[in-house]
C-alpha cells in the first residue's frame, strides 16, 4: 500500500507536534508511570512492579488530607473566580464602549506583567496584621484589633483568585461577544424579563467560555505549589506541596511520582466532567 | 549625561564581555545560597584567573538527584548539609580530602564534626559554617525572659505569634530538647511523644515558614518568634531592626553545619580544593560568614580576625563557647527513622 502525497503532507506537518507531544509528554508519562511502582530501600531506589506508593496512600492520613485540601482550595478557587470574573466580562462587553474595551481587558489583565512570585509575596505584605486590609479595617472601626488573613487558607484563595479571575474574564469575554444582540432582544420582545433572558438565553449560551475558564482554572490552581506555599503559611498541605517535601531532602521519587499520577487522575476526572461544555470553536 | 549613557553601557557591555573573555577557566560549583555573594567569589576569581558558575540547591535529595542527571565532569564542588556528607560518599560522588590541606587545627573544636566528613578515616569534605537552630523573637514584643524556656515559648502566652522553621530534623530535635530527650538518642520510639509536643507547638503557630517567609513574618509583625530560627534568620535584618534578636534556651539549641568538598569526577580537582582551601581559610570564612544570603558563624576561628567588631558582635562571636556546650547535634536519622519523622512532620502540619 503506498500512501498519497496528500497523505504523506498530513503527515509531514503534523509529525513535529506529534514528534513534541511523544517526546514532552507521552516519554515523559511513561517513566513517570514506572517510577510511580518503583520502591525506596533506604535511601536506594529499587526499580520494579511494587505497589508501596499507592499503599501510602490509603495508609498515611495526611496524604489523604492533602488531596482534600488541594480539592477544597481549588473548588472554592474556580467558583469565586467565576463569580467575580462573569459579571467584569459582562460590563466590558457590553457596557463598555468599544473603543475602550481594549483598554480596558488591558488594564483588567494588568496583574499578569508581574511576576507570579513577586505578586504572592506581595499579597503576604498586604494581608499582614500590619497590613493594608488590617490596617483600613481598622480605621473604618470594623475591628478593633488586627486580624489574621496571611498564612491562611483565605490568603491561598485570595491569591488564586487574584490570578484566575483575569483569566476567566479573557475566556468570558471572548464569549460574550461572540452572542449577536437580537437574541436578547428577542427574548425581550418575547417578554421574558432581564433575568430570565440572562438565565435561559446568555447563561446557557456563554457556558462554553465559562467551562473552559473554569477547567484551565482548576487545572492550574490544583497544581500550583508557589501560592499555597507563599500565602497558606504551610497550615495545611497541598498535594504539590506534599510532593516537593518528598523530593527534597529524602528523594523519594517513587513517592513523589505516584502523588503526581493521582493529580492527574483527578484533572482527568476533572475533564470528564468539563468535557460536555469544553467546546472551544464557541469562544 | 544623555549622550555619556550610551557610551557608559557599551563600555560596560564591553567590560563584561572582556572579564568573561579573560577567565580562562571555570568551575561548577552546586551550593548553597550564601555562596552566591560576589563579594565571597569574586576575589577567588580574581586570583585564579577563574569563572564560578553557582547553582543554587535546596535539600540534599534534590542536590544528589541533579548530580545523578548530569554528565560526569560537570561539576567540581558541592556544598551540603554537614549530616549528609555520608549520603554524597555512599553515593560515590565526593573524593577524598588531602587532609594535611586543611586548617582544621585552626577551627573551633566542636565543628570540626570528623563523624560527619570522615569515612572509614578519609577526609571527603571539611565543615565550612556552622549555627544553630534555636529561637529568634521581637525583643519589643516578647518577654527575653520567657525565651530561655522552650516549653514557655510555645505556651498560650503567644499563640498565634510564633512561626516554625519549615524543616522537620531541626524542629524535633528542639521538641525532643524541651522533652528532655538528646537529639542523638531520638528512637522510633519516641516519636508518639514528640508527636505530642509537636502538636503543641503547631497549634501555637501561625505559619510553618521557610527562610524568607519567616523572616518576612517577623519583619512585618506578623509573628513575634520564630521557632528554629537562629543567627541565620535575623542577622541580615538587624542592621534596620534592632530588636530582632535570638537566643538560646536553656535546654539547648540544634546545630546545624555545612560542609563543602570536591566532587570525584572534577576534572579539574586542583582547582577544585583551591576553592575548598579558599572558603575554609580565614579570609574566606569571614566572607562566607557575612554572606548576604544569610549568616553563620564560620568553622575557622582565625576569621575573627577579618570580621569587624560589629559583625562579631551580631554573630555572638564571644558567646560560642557557652552556645557550643548547650548546643545538641542535628538530628541524624537513618534511612527509615527518617521516613518516619518526615511523616510524623507532615501528620503535625495537616492537623
Amino acid at each position: 500500500m503506498t500512501l498519497s502525497r496528500d497523505t504523506l503532507r498530513g503527515w509531514g506537518f503534523a509529525a513535529p507536534a506529534l514528534l513534541w507531544t511523544l517526546a514532552f509528554f507521552v516519554v515523559p508519562f511513561v517513566v513517570m508511570g514506572a517510577m510511580s511502582l518503583a520502591t525506596m530501600e533506604g535511601r536506594t531506589l529499587i526499580w520494579g512492579l511494587h505497589l508501596d506508593n499507592y499503599a501510602a496512600l490509603a495508609q498515611k492520613k495526611y496524604l489523604w488530607r492533602a488531596i482534600i485540601v488541594s480539592l477544597e482550595i481549588t473548588l472554592t478557587v474556580t467558583v469565586v473566580s467565576v463569580l467575580l470574573a462573569y459579571p467584569l466580562a459582562w460590563i466590558i462587553a457590553f457596557r463598555v464602549p468599544k473603543r475602550w474595551q481594549r483598554l480596558v481587558l488591558l488594564l483588567s489583565i494588568l496583574p499578569f506583567w508581574t511576576s507570579y512570585v513577586v505578586r504572592s509575596y506581595a499579597w503576604l505584605l498586604v494581608l499582614a496584621r500590619e497590613g493594608v486590609v488590617n490596617k483600613a479595617m481598622i480605621w473604618l472601626g470594623m475591628i478593633a484589633e488586627p486580624v489574621t488573613l496571611a498564612n491562611t487558607r483565605f490568603a491561598t484563595v485570595t491569591g488564586f483568585v487574584h490570578f484566575f479571575v483575569m483569566l476567566l474574564v479573557l475566556t468570558i469575554y471572548a464569549n460574550l461577544i461572540q452572542l449577536p444582540p437580537n437574541y436578547r432582544r428577542a427574548a425581550m420582545d418575547l417578554g421574558a424579563s432581564a433575568f430570565q433572558t440572562f438565565r435561559h438565553v446568555i447563561l446557557p449560551l456563554t457556558l462554553p467560555g465559562i467551562m473552559t475558564g473554569a477547567f484551565l482554572t482548576f487545572v492550574l490552581c490544583i497544581g500550583d505549589y508557589i501560592t499555597p506555599q507563599i500565602l497558606g503559611g504551610n497550615t495545611e498541605l497541598t498535594v504539590p506541596q506534599v510532593i516537593m517535601v518528598q523530593l527534597g531532602r529524602r528523594a523519594d521519587f517513587p513517592l513523589a511520582a505516584a502523588l503526581a499520577l493521582v493529580l492527574m487522575g483527578i484533572v482527568t476526572l476533572a475533564y470528564l466532567a468539563f468535557a460536555r461544555w469544553l467546546r472551544l470553536d464557541r469562544i | 549625561m544623555m549622550k555619556r549613557t550610551p557610551l557608559l553601557l557599551m563600555s560596560t557591555a564591553l567590560a563584561g564581555l572582556a572579564g568573561a573573555a579573560q577567565a580562562t577557566e571555570e568551575l561548577n560549583a552546586l551550593v548553597w545560597c550564601d555562596h552566591t555573594d560576589p563579594a565571597l567569589i569574586e576575589p577567588f576569581e580574581a586570583k585564579f584567573d577563574v569563572k564560578v558558575n553557582l547553582r543554587e540547591y535546596e535539600g540534599t535529595g534534590a542536590a544528589l538527584a541533579l548530580l545523578e542527571q548530569s554528565r560526569p565532569g560537570d561539576w567540581d564542588v558541592l556544598v551540603v548539609d554537614g549530616i549528609d556528607v555520608f549520603r554524597a560518599v555512599e553515593a560515590g560522588i565526593l573524593a577524598p580530602l588531602p587532609a594535611a590541606d586543611l586548617p582544621e587545627a585552626d577551627f573551633f573544636p566542636e565543628v570540626v564534626m570528623e563523624a560527619n566528613n570522615t569515612v572509614d578515616g578519609t577526609p571527603y569534605a571539611v565543615t565550612e559554617k556552622f549555627g544553630y537552630n534555636t529561637i529568634s523573637y521581637n525583643a519589643d514584643k516578647v518577654d527575653a525572659a520567657d525565651m530561655q524556656d522552650l516549653g514557655k515559648v510555645w505556651s498560650d502566652k503567644y499563640s498565634g505569634k510564633i512561626s516554625i522553621y519549615d524543616y522537620y530534623l531541626p524542629v524535633i530535635g528542639l521538641a525532643a530538647m524541651a522533652d528532655g530527650i538528646k537529639t542523638t538518642d531520638i528512637t522510633a520510639a519516641d516519636l508518639p511523644a514528640l508527636g505530642e509536643t509537636l502538636g503543641k507547638m503547631r497549634s501555637a503557630a501561625a505559619s510553618v515558614a521557610g527562610v524568607v517567609a519567616a523572616q518576612t513574618a517577623l519583619a512585618t509583625g506578623e509573628v513575634d518568634i520564630v521557632v528554629g530560627g537562629g543567627e541565620w534568620l535575623t542577622a541580615v535584618l538587624e542592621g534596620e531592626q534592632p530588636n530582632l534578636t535570638w537566643t538560646i534556651p536553656d535546654q539547648g539549641a540544634v546545630m546545624w553545619s555545612q560542609s563543602i568538598g570536591v566532587l570525584a569526577d572534577s576534572e579539574q580537582p586542583d582547582l577544585a580544593l583551591e576553592f575548598v582551601k579558599y572558603i575554609v581559610s580565614p579570609e574566606g570564612q569571614a566572607r562566607l560568614a557575612t554572606s548576604s544570603c544569610f549568616w553563620g558563624m564560620p568553622a575557622n576561628k582565625l576569621a575573627g580576625d577579618h570580621l569587624t567588631p560589629d559583625q562579631k558582635e551580631t554573630l555572638r562571636w564571644d558567646s560560642q563557647p557557652e552556645y557550643l556546650a548547650k548546643a545538641q547535634l542535628y538530628p541524624a536519622p537513618d534511612a527509615d527513622l527518617d521516613i518516619e519523622m518526615q511523616d510524623l512532620w507532615l501528620e503535625t502540619l495537616q492537623q
